[in-house]
């Protein structure tokens, strides 16, 4: 809900969300898909829309595609149809883009999100449907020319129609960050926003609580979560401001300026689409063999929700503490492999405190973590069996991320193994008690709160080495005399 | 043998003459080569290719010396310039191709190399396939190698395949490829003489052609015999896995199915083809087809082809919508012309606009308007509703009748520039070819007689869809009831 | 369906070709014709009736997904009437 001048506004989204699928070849040619290729060594005659040309769709593509819908909870239709969508752009070599308009492969889904306040939300998908991604235009290269490049013409994409169920800039990011953790799960998708393998347009509108809908504007292809975020909270404002001043909001296609913060309608003339879709005669329609499903939904790994609810059951975590191991993929596989066979909370909080610092202050993601879940795993056995303190073992760790190097090895290394042995704390005990006989004399007399004084000067005097509970042990039993 | 007896020769006689060392392959494409040229006047070539010509005759008589021939071995064909042919202009008889070499080969014509055949060129068309007259192709018209008796007027050689059929009647090529998206394999060949079959849809791949109308589009085979045509499409027609509608259907050797029995076949007379102001010629070679087949032991059987009437706008609707997006992507951008203007989209306008001819831009237009937004239901939908009942039509009535037989064309070859005006008079040309694209069912043009005035007519065997076999065996009977001989005046005339 | 200049004038934009304003008078007509003589078809009663899209009787046939094309460069820009450094050109586009 947004406060305006005049009252209270709700702001409805939802968003369309291409997800590039993850297949060697293209959806309709022998091409490869590969990221930063050089400009159009990806290309076969199909995709340059060469004439006498045909598609021929590629199998595994369909299959990713009934695997997300299957991971969004989704209808798969067993009859399909790909249509051609018509518009002229240099990048859309045929001079049509291959869809799918009437007869998705994927019909209504749903995504359910964990809200901050602990409850959970249930976002619908209204369809996805497979297409041809289009080429690369470079408008910055020539002042007066247009670069075309069209390694990424017909590439599979994945186009996933959310409900206009998100009702700000946050909730819009949930789902975002759930639709790519679904996806990464599945490895249908990479999500990796950057490369453009997840790209996201944005329908935005503003009306009272509970009025119809109000004019939306299409906030177009915003490449990274947070922009997604600020475009929306940016371009509700503004429909706000415009309405509030006596204003209509426009129906328009707008662009999402980064730098500034700010939305702006594309300069293009919008000439009114008549995108003339119809179906394509070069494809026959596509129809899946229910058998064929059945087999790819029995294939679905474990995702996010079910992999919550088992970290919750299985490891005795916390709600917020599984929500969090398991958004990333990588992340929970990680988890897994530090709690095998050990105390799960003590793993949750190393992965989750000093492992996510460390990854943080080196700006990099868990798959290029320092520290393998091997010697993490390690590190806290060393700990567990008495080698190390816990208090050394921060220090180990601190190593461990600068040089990778196993923990046993740096505790050989730097002499850090705990001292374990009596006689030696013993004495050095009765050094330290030797050394300081006024303050022993004032211990005895009551000044109780010196005892902590006599653990530093200990610890001290062995370089933190000593195992906490033998000096505890044995200083009491000096100090009683 | 001298080239005339060569040139002479039909398809299976000359596969017959190389296999029995009479003469090789290298003479034949010499000979033919020779009458490519000469038959420049009828402007039935685009591109002709000599040298390759000779060099694909070299492998041939080499197979042929090894006793490892091939189908067609040594064979001299003509492409009509819609396939595309690697490294070789394809034109599609278009502005907007300007200089366009394909760097693949079309799947049909490639099956022919690999079945030993010499290609002797690419032959002159309708503009991208469009026209039952060949006078909208960007290189000028073609002349049909006939005339009508004591009137010298260049004749229309039928379209869009009329390049391929001039060329085959003018013994300038032993056989042709064409396509077939409303008529253009039967009807040229009706005009000029020959024989031409389009096959089943999906029989023969569309891979490498360029595109008129994806749904409709057939390439078939043209030659002066059924037997020539047989054996032509035992090698064209096959599954080929990079055409999605290509039907993963075996292929017989149509050859075999010559057999010259029909006794007991039972042959469909649609009553809805005795359209008002067919010539009264046509009507009775038509008769005489029925006679000619009921001697031979056939039952002809009255049957309805209700839907006739509606075929040809049907087609033209869906055949127009399909060309509007098709042809988009004729842009400047990739290959062929370029008319560089302000800005991209007057680049666009521009190169289109001088690109394409008068009738392939108003076919385009009209395909973008059925397909756009208001219209779609109306004009696309309905027409698509209609083929449905036109299907539904000769699925009822392959359940009476093995075949139908109709005349090819309402009308024998006219004169260039005799009919103009009107589109739509030119459209009616397709009066009775459209239906079996539209069903995508197999069907043949066979020259059956001569009309009054001196010219070649075709009857039309029309047949169940993958029975290519009961088409060519009733067509074989046809012709040889039929006999014939007659020679179009561009080879009867001074100097051959 | 009679066509005013306005739509040729809109259809010829959509389909990207330029049509002389001196031209589009006579192409309305042209164009007008050809539609009214398709449009016979309403004598059809087609209720009920599905639309065939293709004489095709399969369903779609799938391929593997295997790296066997692209990488020919070379063949891609080898027709285009301009090109630099491995792109095609185009006048500038604005967005
Ligand atoms: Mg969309
Ligand atoms: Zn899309």
């Amino acid at each position: 809900m947004i406060e305006g001048r005049t009252g209270k506004w709700e702001t409805v989204i939802g968003l369309e969300v291409h997800a590039q699928v993850i297949s060697k070849a293209k959806l309709f040619s022998g091409a490869a898909t590969g990221f930063g290729a050089k400009p159009n060594t990806q290309v076969s005659p199909v995709d340059a829309g060469f004439p006498g040309m045909l598609p021929v769709i590629n199998r595994f593509c369909i299959e990713q595609a009934v695997k997300t819908g299957l991971g969004l909870a989704a209808e798969i239709n067993l009859h399909s149809v790909f249509e051609r969508k018509n518009y002229f752009y240099p990048d859309l070599p045929a001079g049509y883009q291959i869809s799918q308009y009437l007869q998705p492969v994927v019909g209504h889904g749903r995504v359910s999100l964990d809200m901050p306040n602990g409850t959970v939300r249930e976002i619908g998908i209204t369809r996805l449907h497979l297409e041809q991604d289009a080429g690369k235009s470079l408008h910055d290269r020539h002042p007066s020319l247009t670069y075309v490049d069209l390694n990424r013409a017909g590439v599979a994409l994945m186009e996933i129609v959310s409900e206009p169920d998100l009702r700000s800039g946050e909730e819009a990011g949930l789902y975002l960050r759930k639709l790519r953790s679904i996806l990464r799960y599945l490895g249908t998708c990479d999500g990796n926003m950057e490369e453009g393998s997840l790209r996201c347009d944005a329908n935005v509108s503003v009306r009272r609580p509970g009025a119809p809908l109000g004019t939306r504007c299409e906030i177009k292809n915003v490449n990274s979560i947070r922009y997604v975020m600020q475009a929306i909270e940016y371009e509700a404002r503004r429909q706000i401001e415009v309405i509030e001043e006596g204003g209509t909001v426009e129906q328009q296609t707008r662009l999402f300026d980064a730098a500034r913060g700010v939305t702006r309608p594309m300069r293009s003339k919008e000439e009114a689409h008549d995108y003339r879709y119809f179906p394509d005669p070069d494809l026959l329609p596509l129809v899946l063999d229910p058998d064929w499903v059945e087999r790819i939904r029995a294939d679905l790994p474990e995702l996010p929700d079910a992999r919550k609810a088992r970290f919750m059951s299985e490891y005795g975590l916390s709600a917020d503490d599984a929500g969090v191991l398991v958004a990333e993929k990588e992340t929970a596989l990680y988890f897994e492999r530090v709690a095998q066979r050990r105390e799960s909370k003590v793993a949750a909080n190393w992965v989750m405190g000093d492992l996510f610092g460390a990854l943080n202050r080196l700006g990099v993601g868990i798959h290029l973590s320092p520290v393998s879940a091997e010697q993490l795993g390690a590190l806290i056995d060393l700990i567990a069996d008495g080698t190390i303190s816990g208090r050394l073992a921060k220090d180990v760790f601190a190593e461990m991320v600068a040089s990778s190097a196993d923990p046993a090895a740096i505790v050989e290394a730097k002499g850090l193994r705990q001292m374990t042995d009596s006689s030696a704390i013993e004495a050095a005990i009765d050094t330290v008690l030797a050394s300081q006989a006024g303050r022993v004399a004032e211990y005895r007399a009551g000044r109780d709160k010196l005892y902590g004084f006599f653990v530093g000067q200990v610890m001290r005097a062995t370089q933190g080495k000593a195992n906490p509970a033998l000096v505890n042990q044995l200083l009491k039993k000096k100090l009683a005399g | 043998m001298s080239d005339l007896a060569l040139l002479a020769l039909n398809l299976t006689e000359a596969r017959d003459g190389l296999a029995r060392k009479m003469f090789s392959a290298r003479e034949l494409a010499a000979a033919y080569n020779d009458a490519v040229s000469k038959a420049k006047p009828l402007n039935a070539y685009i591109t002709p290719t000599p040298e390759r010509a000779l060099a694909m005759a070299d492998a041939a008589d080499e197979r042929l010396a090894r006793g490892e021939a091939l189908p067609l071995d040594g064979i001299p064909i003509a492409v009509k310039d819609l396939f595309c042919t690697k490294d070789i202009l394809t034109t599609a008889g278009s502005h907007v191709l300007d200089g366009f070499h394909p760097p693949y080969e079309s799947t049909v014509s490639d099956k022919l190399w690999q079945a030993g055949g010499v290609m002797l060129g690419k032959t002159n068309l309708d503009e991208f396939a469009m026209g039952s007259s060949n006078t909208t192709s960007w290189y000028g018209p073609v002349e049909n190698p006939w005339r009508r008796p004591g009137d010298n007027r260049p004749l229309v050689p039928g379209g869009s395949s009329g390049g391929s059929a001039a060329a085959v009647a003018a013994h300038a090529a032993l056989a042709a490829i064409g396509t077939d998206t409303g008529g253009s394999i039967r009807q040229p060949a009706s005009f000029c003489g020959i024989v031409g079959l389009k096959p089943t849809y999906g029989r023969c791949s569309r891979c490498g052609v360029v595109a008129f109308a994806s749904s409709l589009d057939h390439p078939g085979p043209m030659a002066r015999t059924v037997r020539d045509v047989a054996i032509m499409l035992s090698a064209m027609a096959g599954h080929d896995p990079r055409d999605s509608t290509s039907a993963p259907v075996p292929v017989a050797d149509f050859e075999k199915a010559l057999t010259g029995d029909i006794r007991g076949l039972r042959v469909g007379i649609p009553q809805e083809y005795r359209v008002d102001g067919m010539p009264r010629d046509i009507e009775a070679l038509w008769q005489q087809g029925v006679e000619w087949l009921r001697t031979a032991g056939a039952e002809p059987v009255e049957i309805s082809l209700s839907m006739t009437k509606y075929a040809l706008p049907t087609y033209y609707i869906i055949a127009l919508a399909e060309a509007s997006s098709n042809l988009a992507r004729y842009d400047g951008v990739r290959f062929g012309l370029r008319v560089e203007g302000d800005g991209l989209e007057e680049m666009y306008e521009l190169t289109r606009a001088a690109g394409f001819g008068a009738e392939v831009r108003r076919r385009v237009l009209i395909g973008t308007y059925v397909l756009s937004a208001g219209y779609y239901d109306a004009y696309y939908l309905k027409a698509q509703r209609v083929r449905t009942l036109i299907a539904r039509d000769f699925a009822a009535a392959f359940e009476r009748v093995d075949c139908i037989l109709t005349p090819t064309a309402p009308s024998t070859a006219f004169a260039i520039g005799e009919k103009s005006g009107d589109p739509i008079e030119m459209y009616l040309n397709d009066v009775f070819t459209v239906p079996a694209n539209l069903a995508g069912v197999p069907a043949i043009s066979v020259p059956a007689g001569l009309s009054g005035d001196g010219l070649p007519l075709g009857l039309q065997i029309t047949g169940r869809a993958f029975d290519e076999e009961t088409v060519l065996r009733v067509a074989q009977v046809l012709e040889n009831a039929a006999s014939f001989r007659h020679l179009p005046s561009f080879l009867a005339g001074a100097g051959r | 369906m009679a066509l005013d200049k306005e739509t040729v004038a809109h259809i010829a934009t959509l389909a990207r070709i330029r049509v002389a304003e001196a031209e589009l008078e006579l192409l309305a007509n042209e164009l007008s014709h050809i539609l009214s003589w398709v449009e016979q078809l309403n004598e059809v009663d087609t209720t009920g009736v599905a639309p065939m899209a293709s004489a095709a009787a399969a369903s779609l046939p799938m391929r593997d997904d295997a790296v066997n094309d692209g990488g020919c460069r070379e063949a891609i820009l080898g027709n285009a009437p301009r090109v630099a450094r491995g792109f095609f050109t185009v006048p500038k586009v604005v967005e």
